[in-house]
């Protein structure tokens, strides 16, 4: 009885995760982007190089297990055993090695891919590829994107051109949340008065989830996005398409945008008012904000700063 | 005159809370009914509310404990069942007010009020017996510390059927927490639950710092200690120096909320990452507070079944002094994400991975332990490998999420979830019910039931992988934690699964149950009963006092002479003692430490609800009790030899008489 039931478990057992994967899209492995390319190759490279001593120990306790049990008898049985300088040499050495080979991965991975590390990518003719800025705002509920070069904002929609560098800066209007993309890769946090940097690329067209990765209240299961990746003359189109848009952004009208909303629909604004994403800085900072290319403290005209006596 | 308090504050319109709270109540007074008609108010409260004896104060921290793990795990079942349904617009049964209320709960519960209760339960049980000590070094403080934890156990009870509880995850990050965010009474019930069962575990660390260094019998100098008790210390003194961050951590919280100040607020100068910070510096010492006394367990289990002493007993003091150290410095592992630059990543990072080392040398250790031996499969055997194995998987997923450059991805997504499960159920949980069935002879005289530990094992390891794998391959479809619904039809298949998975850990809880209940009825059966002493055939001190251990635990104080000194003098067959029984010095029992816990309780209350009469009668409560105490001098009493001579005499009566059946 037993004898048939153990090898259908084994093949269920092997099948289960065959099962789970079937049909699924593995964000993380399936990267469409530099940067999660990265990530995807860091986290198979060390899950290998643990895998090396971790399959071992567990084979190795299994095996023990059943041969030292009390009722084999024939096993050898040594009752005052507990001490062997070359085990003990062992036990200390080969997680030490693996560390070792592992810490050297995450000094060199926390460096090449740090997020606040801009992306270099050249067009055909070598020349380089400039970068599109966008300036996020994470509010409650929903993300508010701004493209300063552009003049154009938009909410819980972030369009890219491909093989184009996004620099992106970021900060909170409401509670801290973390910006996620999961298919270009590296998440940063999103914080009231501060500002943070990320640099992502996606590398194909395409509409990759994005998400709010720090639970942020009541909404935060709707305060999503879609990231749409297209070619510069899709993107050129989008552009022109956000600039039809009748809705602008304004001290004015920025209040009322940024009020808390669940579920929030997708939003364009043809039009937004330079300086408003310092002014959302600097609101929490006593009217200043410091420019983070050079270092300077900018201190922000009162009439954007009006924004905060508003709410 | 009630603060805050309306009737508004009572959840009617909730059924779920409506029917628990029937449930709730049904069960308390039938058990206050039973207590009331065989009448054993004075016997519960002269013999256990008010005792200070350290085993009766274990049992009763492990029965808060299981209280507990019932509580957090009902949460638990509750959050799969609203992810397994809430899907492509179907809303769930839970909506987020009421969700985020139960995953906030169901954090802070586990950790504070079933592991920490579990684990200084078994500090209470253990760790005296195994020094060869009579009690611990401040009885009293240890009843003080005992209700501390349970009326902030009961505090954070009560938020289920008055106002609300926290809605903002365990750890309560700002500036989500603070007023502007936050305005009602959840995050002070969490607040204040913590603050009070915070000062409860601080006491308890100051207790077995200075048990465990000053009352060892004598001859037992450090490098004799047991493993568990190693482990014991070393978790007192992450206690000593974690828990007060904690508290001047939520205390600056408070302070924002109940002053108006800046601390963590986005204005006026506030900063959310020094909360991140400071929560940190406590929270990562915590899981290895939690985790070495599972360690100890293992390495006291295993000798003992596998017949053959720990296999490198230095190198495993070692590597747990080890961790304790490390511990203090990985904590910005838990925000890489925040932009801090590549420098203070790689730093945090290699430094996590460090950790790895000592633990991985632990696992080397139990695995050579058995090497050679005589393992006798019992269910506690079977706990060690379910552990062995999940937790060398646990310990590899913690390693990868140290890698900065990984974790930018795996951050805050349910990778992160079956991460910490996987080290918290499958370490510290398996290690803590491996102890409940290896200690629970000592103290009630006879052994747990053996079919249904067994049970309860594979409902729990086979449920486990259910439950947690598919977390795992979610997190790889970038799902993040803490949702209450989605639209991704990959991650409804995990949802599914998850939920098989976590109604196999059920019926795992209720084999649990049941296998106390099974082993309570049958403790008087001739073949589960032992008047020895050394049902397990141990290594340590604690199994060379009868089962249970009389009041004032060891007749004569033993003289020890080196490492597992009583095996070794069974094995040659030496053993007892010519020295003359002698009066022995015991503490009374005492009800400051419930009066201590009640008006506690009245702070924590008035304080959440802003009732300033009732928090400052509390207080003064508190006060008057702690002056009164310390104005009585008739704390403690002495045991007449020939009470002690008595009680071995009737030992040896029963001992022959059992081998006479």
């Amino acid at each position: 009885m037993k004898s048939k039931i153990l090898p259908k478990l084994g093949r269920f057992a092997l099948g289960l995760p065959a099962l789970l994967l079937s049909g699924c899209t593995l964000d993380l492995l399936e990267p469409r982007g530099p940067i999660g390319v990265a990530n995807r190759n860091v986290i198979l490279l060390e899950l290998g190089v643990m895998l090396l001593i971790v399959i071992p120990v567990i084979i190795a306790t299994l095996i023990y297990a059943r041969k030292y049990r009390a009722s084999n008898t024939s096993a050898e049985y040594l009752p005052t055993w507990s001490h062997s300088t070359k085990i003990e040499v062992f036990v200390w050495g080969a997680p030490a090695i693996i560390v070792l080979a592992l810490g050297a991965i995450s000094a060199w991975s926390s460096f090449a891919f740090d997020p606040y590390r801009p992306l270099k990518v050249s067009d055909a003719s070598g020349a380089p590829v400039k970068p599109v800025n966008v300036q996020v705002v994470s509010l409650d509920w929903k993300w508010l994107f701004i493209y300063p070069d552009l003049g154009i904002a938009t909410i819980n929609q972030l369009a890219v051109p491909v093989n184009t560098p996004i620099d992106f800066r970021l900060t909170s209007d409401a509670v801290m949340t973390s910006f996620f993309i999961p298919r270009l890769g590296s998440q940063i946090y999103a914080m009231a008065g501060m500002q943070t940097q990320l640099h992502l690329l996606a590398s194909e067209p395409g509409d990759y989830r994005g998400e709010a990765a720090q639970y942020t209240g009541r909404g935060f299961s709707d305060m999503k996005f879609r990231t749409l990746a297209m070619t510069k003359s899709d993107f050129d189109a989008w552009v022109d398409k956000v600039k039809q848009s009748s809705d602008t952004l304004d001290s004015a009208s920025y209040p009322k945008v940024a009020a808390p909303q669940e579920a929030a629909p997708v939003e364009y604004f043809a039009h937004v008012q330079p300086g408003l994403f310092d002014a959302v800085v600097a609101k929490y900072n006593n009217g200043t904000v410091i420019d983070k290319s050079t270092g300077k403290v900018i201190h922000m005209q009162s009439a954007m700063s009006d924004m905060q006596m508003k709410e | 005159m009630l603060g805050k308090l309306t009737l508004s504050a009572i959840p009617f319109d909730v059924p779920i809370l409506v029917g628990t709270f029937v449930g709730v109540a049904v069960v308390g007074v039938a058990v206050l009914g039973l207590i009331t008609y065989f009448g054993k108010w004075g016997y519960l409260w002269r013999e256990w509310l008010t005792t200070v004896d350290h085993k009766r104060l274990g049992v009763m921290y492990i029965v808060l404990a299981l209280v507990m793990l019932f509580r957090g795990f009902a949460d638990a079942l509750m959050m799969r069942t609203q992810l397994a349904i809430a899907y492509n617009g179907n809303p769930g049964y839970l909506p987020p007010h009421h969700y985020d209320q139960i995953f906030s709960a169901h954090g802070t519960i586990m950790i504070f009020f079933m592991a920490m209760a579990f684990m200084t339960g078994l500090f209470n049980v253990v760790v005296p017996l195994q020094i060869g000590a009579r009690d611990v070094a401040f009885p009293f403080l240890n009843s003080v510390s005992f209700w501390l934890t349970t009326i902030s156990a009961v505090l954070i009870n009560v938020s289920l059927f008055v106002g609300e509880f926290a809605q903002v995850g365990w750890l309560a990050y700002p500036p989500i927490s603070e007023m502007q965010f936050s305005p009602g009474v959840g995050i002070d019930y969490y607040i204040w639950a913590v603050q009070l069962s915070g000062v409860g575990t601080l006491l308890t660390g100051v207790n077995f710092f200075t048990t465990i260094l000053k009352m060892r019998a004598p001859g037992m100098g450090l490098m004799q200690m047991p493993i568990f008790t190693w482990t014991a210390f070393c978790a007192s003194i992450l206690i000593l120096a974690a828990f007060p961050v904690l508290t001047v951590t939520l205390g600056c919280l408070s302070l924002d909320r109940y002053l108006g100040m800046h601390f963590f607020t986005n204005d006026g100068g506030g900063n959310v990452m020094l909360y991140l910070n400071m929560i940190w510096a406590w929270g990562h010492p915590e899981v290895y507070i939690l985790i070495l006394p599972a360690f100890g367990v293992f390495s006291e289990v295993v000798p003992t079944f596998s017949r053959k002493p720990l296999f490198g007993y230095a190198t495993m003091v070692w590597a747990t002094i080890a961790i304790t150290f490390l511990s203090f410095i990985v904590w910005v592992h838990h925000f890489f994400t925040m932009g801090a630059g590549p420098s203070v990543n790689a730093f945090f990072g290699i430094m996590t991975m460090i950790i790895a080392v000592p633990t991985g040398v632990k696992i080397f250790n139990w695995l050579f332990t058995m090497y050679k031996g005589r393992i006798e499969f019992n269910s506690m055997m079977y706990w060690v490998l379910g552990f062995m194995v999940t937790f060398s998987i646990g310990g590899m997923t913690g390693v990868m999420l140290a890698m900065p450059a990984a974790d930018w991805v795996l951050h805050n997504s349910l990778f992160v979830i079956a991460h910490f499960h996987n080290v918290i159920i499958g370490g510290v949980y398996f290690g803590y019910v491996t102890g409940l069935n290896y200690w629970w002879p000592k103290i009630m005289g006879y052994k747990m039931n053996e079919t249904w530990g067994k049970r309860a094992f594979f409902f729990w390891f086979i449920g486990f992988y259910f439950a947690f794998v598919p977390l795992y391959i979610a997190g790889f479809e970038g799902m993040t934690r803490r949702l209450n619904h989605y639209d991704n039809p990959d991650w409804h298949l995990q949802m599914q699964i998850a939920e098989i998975g976590v109604l196999l850990i059920a019926c795992g809880v209720v084999c649990q149950l049941t296998q106390i209940y099974v082993s309570i009825r049958d403790g008087k059966l001739p073949a589960n009963r032992d008047f020895t002493g050394d049902i397990w055939n141990g290594r340590t001190l604690e199994w060379s006092i009868p089962s249970p251990p009389p009041a004032y635990n060891f007749a004569v104080i033993p003289t020890i002479n080196g490492l597992d000194t009583f095996h070794n003098e069974k094995e040659q067959g030496l053993g007892g003692t010519d020295k003359p029984l002698e009066d022995i010095h015991m503490p009374k029992n005492t009800s400051a430490g419930v009066f201590i816990g009640v008006f506690a309780f009245l702070i924590g209350f008035g304080a959440i609800w802003y009732i300033w009469w009732l928090a400052a009668l509390g207080l003064l409560g508190v006060m008057a009790t702690i002056i009164l105490r310390s104005a009585n001098l008739d704390i403690d009493y002495y045991v007449p030899a020939s009470e002690v001579q008595r009680d071995l005499d009737e030992h040896s009566r029963k001992l022959m008489a059992q081998a006479a059946e």
